[in-house]
């Protein structure tokens, strides 16, 4: 059995973060499912949001105008204090980020560059060009060589260990040797990031399959949320890789079909920079009212910015166009579609990223703390990565001395035995469904019935034909044999907990008779905050879904309508 | 309605000057072809020898190399190995030799191939441990050993300043996304197993080359060997090879400046006193 004092999951922003936060006082290890530098963070591209006044129409921002933009953008679903914590650290880390090496964008002044982003009342947005999540991830990754930070990398988590209410570590299949592993820990930190490979249409990679928020259900950590799901509005037409709101940020201009700026009609103000939400719904709105191109997209236009802005603060975007798409946007309208992007909802947690029990953590987008409620803002969440991160970093810390949690080696034994057998149950299963079918279809269901625009009846059917695949699920087979870098039976393992999280999102959403921020209903197109200002809540009891509401923190700003 | 018809249609209106061999979108209905896949196949059972195994796919869509080996192995082979996560060219997991030519399977578009027929294997110059899946550990190794992090004083109080042409200076090398492309390329790192190889020297050169770098002359010594920035012989395959652009050559010439720099005022100090 392998033991450390701190066991992380997840080799992104958040978990490397945390880890460089622990890793002076404690024997930490890391366990990611790819080596980390190929973790999804490296796929951000646009910013990271902090309130440093350096742009030449932001020196009136502040720490409380961006936690109020992030609350107004969140439709008040997020919890105020914990928003007011992270928007008030985020210059701080800022800077950690920058002396650590990061290579942001300048001003001429020689501060970090700062550009608009939808939502933000001033240009907030730090970036590296459009690869900024690539430029903070190697970053935290050098710094993690540099001090020596244990990793074991193409290794998963299967299985979190929690008995007694308290944590003992993790089962962990590693791809490398294809055999489980017991992992045994005083605390352990999930930052395994988000469930977007539920939906048919995501800008998420292959790897971002809720594995983390599934483990933590099944062994009896609640949900929260789960509902609200963001749809990027600018992915590619086709392969739905995400096409920077920094592109807008930068000036590009929404079309339609009549090459109207339609988001007029949408968004008279903010434009083109309304909220992620907004502006997905508006996208959807015109290729549904036919005003989009055949095949159902529009255009993101970029060609009167010239051709040294986009080639200075949009080259990535241009090398995905025309290495993906074939068309060069410093000549062509870039063709798009809104894509799911962002899990907003994740595993409960406190503002230091503590959930229920004692010793387990979560941080990043796996986590629900909630700061984005039910909308997050562009360039938040790579700031909720690293600053959540240092928190759990911290917080772990503080309780250094203040009693043990040594893991029971025997529970983890019986619970290696347990993955095993049911491990070997799929591989002696020669004859049943393929994992691919049940996966696909839940994709698809969760696209076309629990997607931007949702209603009652179609949700209902998207819970009832969820709860019938997981008893397809029942009969799953694995055709690879086992051995090392035989990812077929971890696909299989995941697809148990996506059933379940795809189960709770329609339920959540079937249950939410409102509309707020992602979550729109279009049989209750209005949001609702007599009823429905409360956090969903998802446990799983026995074979059974248990939704249950809590309070949201409005201690700072009153609940308003939104306009933009 | 035809395929091709089909095709016409959904081209946008305001766009007469798509450039003929670049199609329509991804993801996009094409008309159906066959393309004949043969992967080299390693590491399926103990002691088993290398071999190429053949796969025809009838492709229906406009697609990558990448997800036509998604698309085998849930259809055809489930036992398949290769590594992949991003499918948008900046993780750098699937780097490959894809006809003879490395890259990142993501990044090749079926169409743009001149020929049906695909031969796939493994990046060159690594162990193979299954099929497509090679060792990355040597070359983390190197990488680690160019010690490649910012050597700087941390104070969180506020940001270093730093002009844009001082950002311009290190920003090819920021690109580099370790995919290990460069590394199987050179000939220099394959004639000689301890050559740092491009990656790591260039990643090296990224910090030299940083505005906010501190490293001592004594640390960067350790470069001036053949293992180190001596070891390239100006071949440039790690060039032309870069699926991002990055010109690892420049940065080990950049290193190898620098080093001769420091030599000489070492030698004229010497002199002068």
């Amino acid at each position: 059995m392998i033991q450390h004092d701190i066991l992380i999951v997840g080799g992104g922003l958040a978990g490397l973060r945390a880890a460089l936060g622990l890793c002076a006082h404690w024997d930490v290890a890391v366990l990611s499912k790819v080596h980390p530098v190929r973790s999804h963070s490296g796929a951000a591209q646009g910013g990271i949001n902090a309130a440093l006044g350096n742009a030449p129409g932001g020196r009136d921002d502040s720490a409380e105008k961006h936690a109020f933009d992030t609350i107004k953008g969140s439709d008040y679903l997020a919890d105020q204090a914990a928003v007011a914590k992270m928007c008030g650290l985020a210059p701080e880390v800022i800077y950690e980020l920058e002396h650590w090496g990061a290579p942001f964008s300048r001003f001429p002044d020689g501060t970090i560059a700062q550009r608009p982003f939808g939502g933000a009342g001033f240009p907030r947005t730090c970036y590296a060009a459009d690869k900024t999540g690539h430029v903070l991830l190697h970053t935290l990754y050098e710094q993690a060589v540099r001090r020596g930070v244990r990793i074991y990398d193409e290794c998963a988590a299967t299985r979190l260990v929690i008995e007694d209410g308290r944590c003992h570590g993790v089962i962990a299949y590693d791809l490398k040797r294809g055999r489980l592993e017991a992992f045994a820990a005083q605390f352990c930190v999930f930052a395994t990031g988000g469930y977007g490979r539920m939906y048919r249409n995501s800008t998420n990679a292959l790897i971002n399959t809720g594995s983390g928020v599934g483990m933590a259900l099944l062994a009896g950590v609640p949900a929260k949320d789960l509902e609200f799901v963001q749809f990027h509005p600018t992915t590619l037409y086709g392969t739905n890789i995400l096409m920077t709101e920094g592109a807008r940020g930068e000036g590009g201009y929404l079309l339609n079909r009549e090459g109207e700026r339609f988001m007029a009609r949408y968004a008279s103000k903010m434009m083109e920079l309304a909220p992620r939400d907004i502006v997905a719904r508006s996208i959807q709105t015109e290729i549904d009212e036919g005003r989009g191109f055949e095949g159902g997209y529009l255009h993101l236009d970029l060609r009167h910015l010239g051709r040294k802005k986009i080639l200075e603060r949009l080259p990535g975007i241009r090398a995905i166009c025309i290495e993906f798409a074939g068309i060069d946007p410093l000549d062509e309208p870039i063709p798009i579609q809104p894509g799911q992007h962002y899990s907003m909802g994740g595993i409960d947690t406190d503002a230091a990223g503590k959930t229920c029990i004692e010793n387990f953590y979560a941080a990043g987008e796996c986590a629900c703390v909630s700061v984005h409620g039910a909308n997050r803002l562009g360039g938040n969440s790579l700031a909720d990565t690293v600053i959540f991160g240092r928190l759990v970093a911290e917080d772990i810390n503080s309780r250094k001395g203040h009693g043990d949690f040594p893991p029971d080696e025997s529970v983890l034994a019986a619970h290696l035995q347990r993955q095993t057998s049911q491990m070997d149950r799929i591989f002696a299963r020669k004859h049943g469904t393929p994992h691919q079918r049940i996966r696909d279809e839940l994709r698809q269901l969760c696209a076309e019935q629990v997607g931007i625009f949702r209603r009652g009846e179609e949700l209902g059917r998207a819970v009832a034909r969820i709860a019938e695949l997981r008893e397809q699920y029942g009969d799953v087979c694995c055709r690879a044999p086992a051995g090392p870098f035989s990812l077929e039976i971890l696909h299989v393992l995941e697809l148990e907990s996506l059933l379940w999280l795809g189960e709770i999102i329609a339920r959540g959403a079937l249950a939410r008779q409102e509309s707020r921020g992602s979550h729109f209903r279009t049989d209750y197109p209005v949001r609702d905050d007599a009823r429905w200002l409360k956090h969903t809540l998802a446990r799983l009891d026995g074979e059974r879904i248990a939704l249950s509401y809590r309070e949201v923190d409005i201690s700072l700003y009153e609940p308003k309508e939104r306009t933009y | 309605m035809s395929p091709k018809s089909a095709l016409t249609e959904s081209l946008p209106r305001s766009v007469a000057a798509r450039p003929a061999e670049a199609g329509p979108p991804s993801g996009v209905d094409v008309p159906a072809q066959t393309y004949c896949f043969e992967v080299l196949r390693y590491g399926q059972t103990p002691g088993d020898r290398p071999r190429f195994q053949a796969y025809d796919l009838v492709v229906r869509k406009k697609m990558s190399v990448l997800e036509a080996l998604l698309t085998l192995q849930e259809e055809a082979d489930p036992s398949l190995a290769f590594r992949c996560s991003c499918r948008g060219a900046v993780c750098g997991s699937c780097a490959m030799s894809i006809n003879g030519k490395l890259n990142l399977a993501c990044r090749v578009q079926l169409h743009t191939l001149a020929t049906r027929r695909i031969v796939l294997e493994p990046l060159p110059g690594f162990e193979v441990l299954k099929d497509l899946v090679v060792d990355m550990d040597p070359f983390w190794e190197k990488y680690n050993r160019v010690r490649p992090w910012l050597h700087a004083e941390i104070s969180a109080a506020q940001e270093n300043r730093m002009s844009e042409s001082e950002r311009r200076r290190i920003d090819q090398y920021v690109q580099c996304i370790l995919c290990g492309v460069c590394y199987a390329a050179c000939p220099a790192r394959q004639a000689n197993a301890a050559f740092a190889g491009p990656a790591a020297l260039a990643k090296l050169y990224r910090f030299v080359a940083d505005a906010r770098e501190g490293r001592s002359r004594h640390a960067l010594q350790q470069q001036d060997a053949a293992e180190g920035v001596w070891g390239c012989h100006t071949i440039m395959e790690c060039v032309g090879a870069c699926p991002k652009n990055v010109r690892p050559a420049d940065g080990i010439r950049g290193v190898r400046r620098k080093l001769v720099s420091q030599k000489l005022q070492r030698l004229l100090r010497r002199k002068t006193s």
